[in-house]
């Protein structure tokens, strides 16, 4: 199903406005994560495509040809996963997959098939028998997004939904839940605010900061070619070098750095494995932390930026604490963006 | 030894209590079963008394179990839709209401009774009939119902599994049906067997409102307490106790059972 929303606004009654004038287009088939840190309006954005929230006058929300806008929730058959799964507690595994196939009317027989043939897709073919409490946070995320895909929703949304699980659990279900959903082959909408689950799963993500859409890409188009510093910074967490630029040469405390281009009128950003410590370097720190990640070291860098410069380090013997470095940035992995903009 | 000195201490101080509470219970039952009491238990055993109360406070005791299932139906009918709409809608009018309905705890049944009668008092077809006393029951009952729901439902996170079951196509009526009936159903049983016990054992507003054709398990066992020999009066309690103290025993499960599911 393609999905097509434009001039959807959310204001609540407050005066809050949730979320600004919003245009939003996701192919059939493709799977678009809205990024952002809380507060961005991408719950909301989320839960108005469900029609659990009303938006704006003038909104507008299609699915292919039908406009739902004014659908309530129960008849726009969508699927979507609560951050909490909202399990009902009342019923087992097998009968909360089958409730949304009970609604819509299908013959006993149909159900038990269908329920059987999502429940071996999901494999939870063990617990179809147990009641929901006595499952645990991953078993539970599945059965949420079992009994959300059974009735072949339109539409599947899901709303953080590795976020209640601790962080060991929630990298493997992460790429679980990235293989599964193409498997079901639908089109799906998920919300999170953690750029690494956005990049894992998505085709597609829409990054959102103050309730608007600030960027919209390919994860590799929003890593190399951010449109503002704040995508710079919130996916890949580039930091900003600041300093002076004439011409082609930025100008920073620690030395002067070739630009890939002109760089008058432009903010100058880096991503940390970008920043290489190596002796023939233009710049000149001094190391003033050292943290230890298995694979790499973080080596926060001052004397070079007002705040740390942070380098990943690849490689046995780290540089120590207090050692003056040289370090070298290629002009190519520098990312310009016009300056004025936040 | 010091040991089994405070063990002895504990022992003789439970089974005193024991004592006091439970042998006006026994003397009382014995006397509902002895042939004559002012003989004591040598005049014998018999089951005469009882069957006496039965055909004289037959109709009180068909009364009562009549009056506690409307009770319980009516509380039911307009409790639960009361303690959904309470949970769902929090805020100061949903705890002001909660109060309001609360009331007839505070109050005393005889002023709740004194009230009814100079409402309704004057209709005299309704002012006769059963379903009088029905009205002062349910209100007395009322606030058990509702505030047994709500603790129930208090704890769940009703608002996201009632919107998980909206977006898989269930419709309000659905919903509460499905999702919220059967979630609350610890605190309806435990609010459900707290009124049919209060409604069976309920006297000081009954008293009030009752009519002379109309007298519930307690009015009549008042009345044979003042008009009836003592084995009667006796085996009245006797008769009672049966039918209430299983309830009792229910009640307390029941309950216990809601509390441990809302915590």
């Amino acid at each position: 199903m393609t999905f097509r929303l434009t001039n959807t606004a959310k204001t609540y009654p407050d005066g809050t406005r949730a979320l600004l004038s919003t245009k939003l287009t996701v192919k059939n088939g493709e799977i678009v994560s809205l990024l952002g840190p809380s507060g961005c309006g991408k719950t909301t954005l989320l839960r108005i495509i469900a029609g659990l929230e009303t938006p704006d006058l003038g909104s507008d929300i299609w699915f292919d040809e039908d406009n739902v806008t004014s659908l309530p929730v129960e008849r726009r058959n969508v699927g979507m996963v609560f951050q909490s799964y909202a399990l009902f507690p009342n019923m087992s595994v097998r009968a909360n997959i089958g409730y949304g196939l009970k609604m819509q009317k299908l013959s006993k027989p149909e159900i038990e098939a269908r329920v059987s043939e999502v429940l071996e897709m999901c494999q939870l073919q063990k617990f179809s028998a147990r009641a929901v409490n006595a499952l645990s946070g991953g078993q539970r995320q599945r059965v949420a997004l079992a009994r959300a895909i059974a009735p072949r929703p339109r539409l599947l949304l899901l709303d953080e939904p590795l976020s209640a699980l601790d962080a060991s659990l929630r990298e493997s279900l992460r790429d679980e839940l990235a293989v599964l959903l193409r498997k079901f082959n639908i089109t799906a909408i998920f919300v999170t605010h953690d750029q690494d689950e956005a990049m894992a799963i998505a085709d597609r993500v829409a990054v959102m900061s103050n309730g608007r859409i600030v960027q919209s890409g390919t994860p590799e188009e929003l890593y190399r070619h951010p449109n503002s510093a704040f995508v710079a910074g919130f996916v890949g967490n580039a930091m900003r070098l600041d300093g002076k630029c004439t011409g082609s040469i930025l100008t920073l405390e620690g030395g002067g750095l070739k630009l890939p281009g002109e760089g008058s009128g432009h903010n100058v950003f880096v991503r940390a494995e970008d920043v290489r410590i190596d002796d023939n370097g233009s710049l000149c720190g001094q190391v003033e932390t050292i943290t230890f990640l298995g694979t790499h070291y973080r080596i926060g860098i001052k004397g070079i930026t007002p705040n740390l410069l942070t380098s990943i380090f690849v490689g046995q013997s780290a540089p120590k604490f207090g050692q003056s470095v040289k370090v070298a940035i290629k002009p190519e992995a520098l990312i310009l963006l016009p300056a004025g903009e936040i | 030894m010091i040991k089994s000195k405070t063990k002895i201490l504990q022992l003789t101080v439970t089974l005193t209590a024991c004592a006091f509470l439970f042998v006006p219970i026994i003397l009382s039952v014995l006397a509902g079963v002895t042939a004559n009491y002012f003989q004591g238990i040598s005049s014998g055993f018999t089951l005469k008394w009882v069957f006496r109360v039965w055909e004289l406070y037959a109709d009180s005791i068909f009364l009562s179990m009549r009056l506690a299932i409307s009770c319980l139906i009516m509380t039911l009918i307009i409790g639960l839709p009361a303690a959904y709409g309470l949970a769902r809608n929090p805020g100061w009018l949903s705890r002001l209401l909660e109060e309001f309905i609360s009331l007839p705890l505070a109050v005393p049944g005889l002023a709740l009774a004194l009230a009814l009668l100079q409402l309704y008092g004057s209709m005299k077809g309704f002012r006769a009939s059963w379903t009088f006393i029905l009205v002062g029951h349910v209100l007395y009952t009322m606030p058990f119902m509702v505030r047994s729901i709500l603790a129930v439902l208090a704890s769940i996170d009703l608002k996201t599994l009632e919107e998980g079951a909206a977006t898989l196509g269930a419709s309000p009526w659905q919903r509460f049906r499905d999702i919220v009936v059967p979630n609350a159903m610890p605190g309806i049983l435990a609010g459900a067997l707290t009124v049919v016990t209060l409604s069976i054992g309920e006297f000081n507003l009954t008293w009030m409102l009752h009519t002379p054709y109309l007298k519930t398990l307690p009015v009549g066992l008042a009345d044979s307490y003042a008009s009836m020999r003592l084995e009667v009066a006796s085996a009245y309690t006797l008769v009672f106790f049966v039918l209430i103290v299983p309830l009792l025993m229910a009640m307390q499960w029941a309950s216990a059972r809601a509390q441990r599911i809302s915590q």
